[in-house]
């Protein structure tokens, strides 16, 4: 190679390799700032400031979900497991909305704890199957079959799988 | 010199290059036609509705084949662009301004299948997670490259300042590939993985990597026919280009 060869393939991998490092130290430094949602035990652990606006995400509690009924207003759980959380909606839910499915809850918590959303989405997982093998999976672990993940620390198989 | 690296170097000759890229260009796009006909058969009406999000799931078999290649397309710029930045070959700068335009269109795919999707889904076309947001900045990034080339008059000039901006932005890659498992974001994680469990059935899974080979021909035919037309319209005063442009003109 020659050398204006050799100095301006430095030149270009410096470029990569220099934004590279930048912005990867940039975005470790913003880690904790760019996290879409909340989950149920960080907001117990107070790590969410009280008042303020948030994504709460996790999973509907089988059982939890009342309907009051001729309104739009629904009342349900949200867990990751560990701990949860009340929720208070008035609106339409998305089509993915059921028991046991990840959602993604955009409001805040009032003084009784209960965090009131103004926004319901629903998280759906990376799992594609046709709903007869979905059958087959539920008769072998009947607590329901989930893959969803609810943070890096969190992941969890409810049923042990 | 063995014979792969001498054919390397014979494609680095604009002219070579010329007419290999019209010898395989219609190959990739027939190839294309056929495997996008089987892929969608497969996928719209063979492949079975899904046990939660039933028929609307189906939008996957053209939105995560765009979405890998608006990744596969930037990377295969940008390594266009550094070869053309260090060794200055002309072919090879040609090649990454050629890719520029379609890894933008398939960005823009990417976006709008899965705006449309996101809707019935998550109930929302559009939410600022870390996935979204850096699928929206590669297709800025797209732009601004294209605009670049485009703002300087001198070709080659052009080439190479837009070069260096892909390797800038290339930074943008890993950080898409990895938004899904470094923030909590709403978009769901990789479903294919290329090492380990896919975790989609297989009747779902063919029509879906059927797909991502007929996208990749899509892109090979249309860079190579680009490129072509880059290299007359760069070459246009060599001699053999114009035998190519007017072929009786220049046999006279």
């Amino acid at each position: 190679m020659t050398p204006t060869r050799k100095r301006r393939l430095y030149a270009a991998l410096a470029v990569t390799i220099g934004v590279g490092v930048a912005v990867g130290l940039t975005v470790m430094a913003l880690r904790d700032n760019m996290l879409f949602f909340f989950s149920p035990t960080e907001v117990h652990a107070g790590e969410v400031p009280e008042g303020s606006n948030f994504r709460l995400g996790g999973m509907v509690v089988d059982g939890s979900v009342t309907r009051t009924p001729g309104s739009l207003k629904v009342r349900f759980d949200l867990t990751d497991h560990g701990q949860t959380v009340p929720v208070e909606y008035e609106g339409i839910l998305p089509d993915l909305f059921r028991e046991g499915q990840g959602i993604i809850a955009m409001g805040s918590l009032n003084k009784d704890s209960v965090f009131v959303a103004s926004e319901v989405l629903a998280k759906h997982d990376e799992t594609y199957m046709p709903p007869e093998v979905a059958d087959a999976l539920k008769a072998v672990h009947p607590e329901g079959y989930n893959s969803e993940n609810y943070g890096d620390d969190k992941k969890d198989t409810p049923d042990g799988t | 010199m063995n014979k792969l690296t001498l054919w390397f170097h014979k494609l680095g000759s604009p002219e070579y290059f010329y007419r290999f890229a019209g010898r395989w260009a219609p190959w990739a796009g027939w190839s294309f036609a056929l495997l996008t006909v089987i892929g969608l058969y497969l996928g719209m009406f063979k492949a079975p509705p899904d046990y939660q999000q039933g028929e609307s799931y189906r939008i996957i078999f053209i939105h995560v084949p765009s979405a890998w290649m608006s990744m596969f397309i930037y990377v295969a710029m940008s390594a266009a662009g550094f070869v053309g930045l260090v060794w200055r070959i002309k072919v090879a700068e040609i090649m990454a301004m050629a890719s520029a335009p379609i890894g933008a269109a398939f960005t823009l795919v990417t976006l709008v299948t899965g705006a449309f999707w996101g809707k019935p889904m998550w109930g929302a076309y559009w939410v600022w997670d870390a996935r979204l947001t850096s699928e929206l900045i590669l297709l800025f990034i797209y732009l601004g490259i294209i605009g670049l080339y485009q703002a300087i008059e001198d070709r080659r000039t052009a080439a190479r300042a837009a070069s260096l901006l892909a390797l800038v932005g290339l930074v943008n890659i890993p950080i898409i590939h990895f938004s899904v498992e470094w923030w909590t974001t709403l978009h769901q994680g990789s479903t294919v993985n290329l090492m380990g469990e896919s975790s989609m059935h297989p009747s779902m899974l063919w029509p879906l990597l059927i797909m991502a080979v007929a996208t990749k021909l899509y892109y090979v035919m249309n860079v190579l026919q680009r490129a072509r037309n880059m290299i007359l319209e760069l070459e246009s005063n060599k001699s053999w280009a114009k035998t190519v442009l007017q072929p009786a003109e220049a046999s006279r």
